[in-house]
């Protein structure tokens, strides 16, 4: 497959970097020379329309580290398939060398060493490098924004968004659409959406009243382009009052509502689209579903559970792009269209490495406008760390063992319990630990952190319920994040039994007794979907731990969960 | 503050919704019955009536539910996870332009909603949807 080619020239040109130890400044030099911003961006244009897809940018502005996970599995019908291939078996699949710029763009293993030659990714100037060389050579290639753009960092988080939206319009996208920004209250979204310069999609979102479609979020537009019309319709993370607090966004419904993208995908389709396009927020296993059951998507632009793959999964008759995750990755997707339909694609999931890409000057100073009133703040040192930080993970990650460890420490309780997202950059080690970074991993519109007493049985319910989110066979019940973490709790998982019957051997840490139903334990957590949630914010918890603990050091292997039936 | 199950299921449903799941519906053979009372024990056709339901609700106490049966002069909602099982029974006149229905019911936790139609020929149709009542959580 094309695309496959043109991104393993990426990895032949940097294989002599083998050997994962010892890297240093010179091995960096190495990866540059080795690595150009036109071996990045080659591709021979194609058809006559072209896709840019961004999604899950988590308001990342400047290059970060962001180790992909190790433990990403697949259940049901995904068993086994990708994105639930991991690290060696990765690399095997996709015939990716160890040590190449590929291995650490899209898979685990040796990251801390890799991360040292390669170093960050990302970086919206970066990303704007990108787009705009796409668009020297196809000036209407439509740019697609999946969504979780205005949240996950300090200046997005003290702006409500506002500088993602200055950066992103400056980028001049033509569709979004949405999940983690309507945490940030209906009144703002609805504020910043009625003066956004480009289409805000999603049949999926609806009037919580009548269970009507919105005015303010129209299903889909349609673009003519190279002699044809594409239809992009809007797809918005399904389950947002379920997995996100509700009470901030009453007047919103939302669901898969699979019925409903049908009869769009008609509309458009009698309407005269010889392509359509679905930029989608559902997360790849339900976009995988999806394309099953509704017949007529050409292309779904995938994101939600953060997966990058270096080429497109078929599903039905429809092809899936997932591009990553804070603008590590930019997908570039040239499309033939013609007598109605498509006839040829070409791709690239193209890595943002951040030392190769010359930064979008003008672009550097906006972003560098928009942080300017905070960066005494950002750029305060609290900490060092010695040990990889890094999140992803279905189980446990050491930015939440860490994040676990002080809400333990701090609130003086017997278990933490930290939310399963998925966002969140890495650190590697040796660097400092700024409040940006613990930001980076912390901020939300609903942080507070609880401490409060939850039964054994109790404790139980939460932990099943929470798998049956992330282990439920039908993907249509999966709401794409993962495991709850948990601190000072440890338990066994059998993710092939159904709801009730996964978790076991419920252990207190502290003490190593069983987890006993009808005994209250004291709880400290974050992010609870409840509205009345008291405590102080989960970022200055952190804080104060990092700052007594001055230098981090994380254990990297937590064995707290044991997990069968893989 | 003491965290109660109500508290983190406040965005569910009823708090009944615990201790149920994962088990069998403990009103299941209820809804058999009524099933069964209903159609005189014949059998159920499936494909001429459509069920729309969410997969998960977003709130338990009103979940939207859509029925449409092209040709029934009758449609009965089922919810078999709920101490009582009958929903709602839609009758359909000849001059009814479509056969079909939509109104909000309370799920007291993850169930089948089941809807059996009764058709002009006197035959009956079947369809059913698991709804999903979860505590809810953290998305990616």
């Amino acid at each position: 497959m094309i695309s496959r080619r043109d991104f393993l020239q990426v990895g032949m040109a940097a294989a002599a970097l083998l050997g994962t130890s010892g890297f240093g400044n010179w091995a960096r030099l190495a990866a540059q020379q080795k690595l150009t911003q036109n071996q990045l961006l080659q591709f021979d244009t194609f058809g006559n329309v072209s896709l840019i897809h961004v999604t899950d940018i988590h308001a990342q502005l400047k290059p970060i580290y962001f180790r992909e996970p190790s433990i990403n599995i697949g259940v049901g019908g995904n068993k086994g398939a990708v994105p639930h291939v991991t690290g060696t078996d990765f690399r095997k699949l996709y015939g990716i060398e160890d040590g190449s710029p590929s291995h650490y763009a899209l898979s685990s293993g040796d990251f801390s060493a890799l991360a040292q030659g390669y170093g960050r990714v990302g970086g919206m100037d970066r990303v704007a490098t990108v787009i705009k060389a796409i668009r020297a050579d196809r000036p209407d290639a439509i740019l697609l924004d999946g969504g979780d753009t205005w949240h996950g960092s300090y200046t997005c988080l003290k702006t409500q968004g506002q500088d993602m939206v200055n950066v992103m319009n400056a980028l001049e996208p033509d569709a979004m659409t949405f999940h983690w920004e309507f945490t940030l209250g209906s009144d703002r979204v609805n504020e910043l959406v009625e003066n956004l310069p480009f289409a805000a999609l999603g049949q999926n979102i609806f009037d919580v009243e009548w269970d009507e479609p919105t005015d303010l979020f129209p299903p889909y537009k349609m673009f003519e382009r190279g002699g044809t019309k594409i239809a992009v319709i809007g797809q918005a993370f399904p389950y947002m009052p379920i997995a996100n607090p509700g009470w901030m966004f009453p007047e919103y419904a939302f669901g898969i509502r699979d019925e409903n993208m049908q009869a769009m995908v008609d509309e458009v389709r009698a309407a005269g689209a010889e392509c359509v396009v679905v930029l989608s927020h559902n997360g790849f296993d339900v976009d995988k579903k999806m394309a099953t059951v509704v017949t007529g998507i050409d292309v779904i632009l995938s994101g939600h559970t953060h997966d990058a793959l270096p080429e497109p999964v078929v599903s039905g008759e429809t092809l899936i792009f997932p591009s990553g995750s804070n603008g590590k990755f930019v997908t570039r997707i040239d499309l033939d269209i013609r007598d109605g339909r498509v006839l040829g694609y070409k791709s690239k999931l193209i890595p943002i490495f951040s030392d190769v890409i010359t930064p979008d000057e003008d672009m550097t100073t906006l972003i560098d406008a928009q942080r300017a009133p905070f960066e005494a703040e950002l750029s305060e040192v609290i900490g060092q760390t010695d040990s990889l930080l890094y999140r992803r993970g279905n189980f446990n990650g050491t930015w939440d063992d860490l994040i676990c460890d002080a809400l333990l420490s701090e609130r003086d309780a017997e278990i933490a319990l930290s939310p399963g997202v998925r966002w969140g950059p890495s650190l590697i080690p040796g660097q400092d630990i700024t409040r940006e970074d613990i930001f980076n991993v912390t901020s939300m519109t609903y942080g507070k952190a609880y401490r409060t007493e939850m039964t054994g049985e109790f404790l139980k319910v939460v932990l099943e319920d929470v798998a049956d989110n992330i282990f439920n066979p039908d993907p249509y019940y999966q709401q794409g994040g993962d495991m709850v973490r948990t601190g000072g709790l440890g338990y066994h998982i059998d993710v092939s039994q159904p709801q009730g019957s996964r978790i076991s051997n419920m252990t207190l840490l502290r003490t190593g007794e069983a987890i006993d139903p009808a005994r209250s334990y004291v709880v400290a957590g974050w992010a609870s979907v409840n509205e009345d949630t008291e405590g102080p914010q989960i970022w200055d918890v952190v804080e104060n731990h990092i700052a007594k603990m001055g230098t981090v050091s994380v254990n990297q292997d937590n064995n707290s969960v044991v997990v069968t039936g893989v | 503050m003491k965290l109660t199950r109500r508290n983190l299921l406040i965005l569910s449903s009823a708090s009944a919704a615990a201790t149920a799941m994962g088990s069998l519906p403990a009103f299941a053979s209820l809804t058999d019955d009524a099933i069964a009372e209903l159609t005189g024990g014949a059998e159920l056709g499936e494909g001429a009536i459509t069920l729309t339901a969410p997969e998960i609700a977003e709130n338990g106490n009103t979940v939207p539910i859509e029925v449409s049966a092209p040709g029934a002069v009758a449609i009965t909602l089922f919810a078999d996870g709920n101490p009582v099982p009958n929903v709602a029974t839609f009758n359909f006149g000849p001059l009814s332009a479509s056969r079909s229905a939509s109104t909000r019911i309370r799920l007291a936790t993850t169930q089948n909603v089941v809807a059996i139609a009764k058709m002009e020929d006197g035959s009956f149709q079947k369809a059913s949807a698991n709804v999903k009542v979860t505590i809810g959580g953290c998305g990616g």
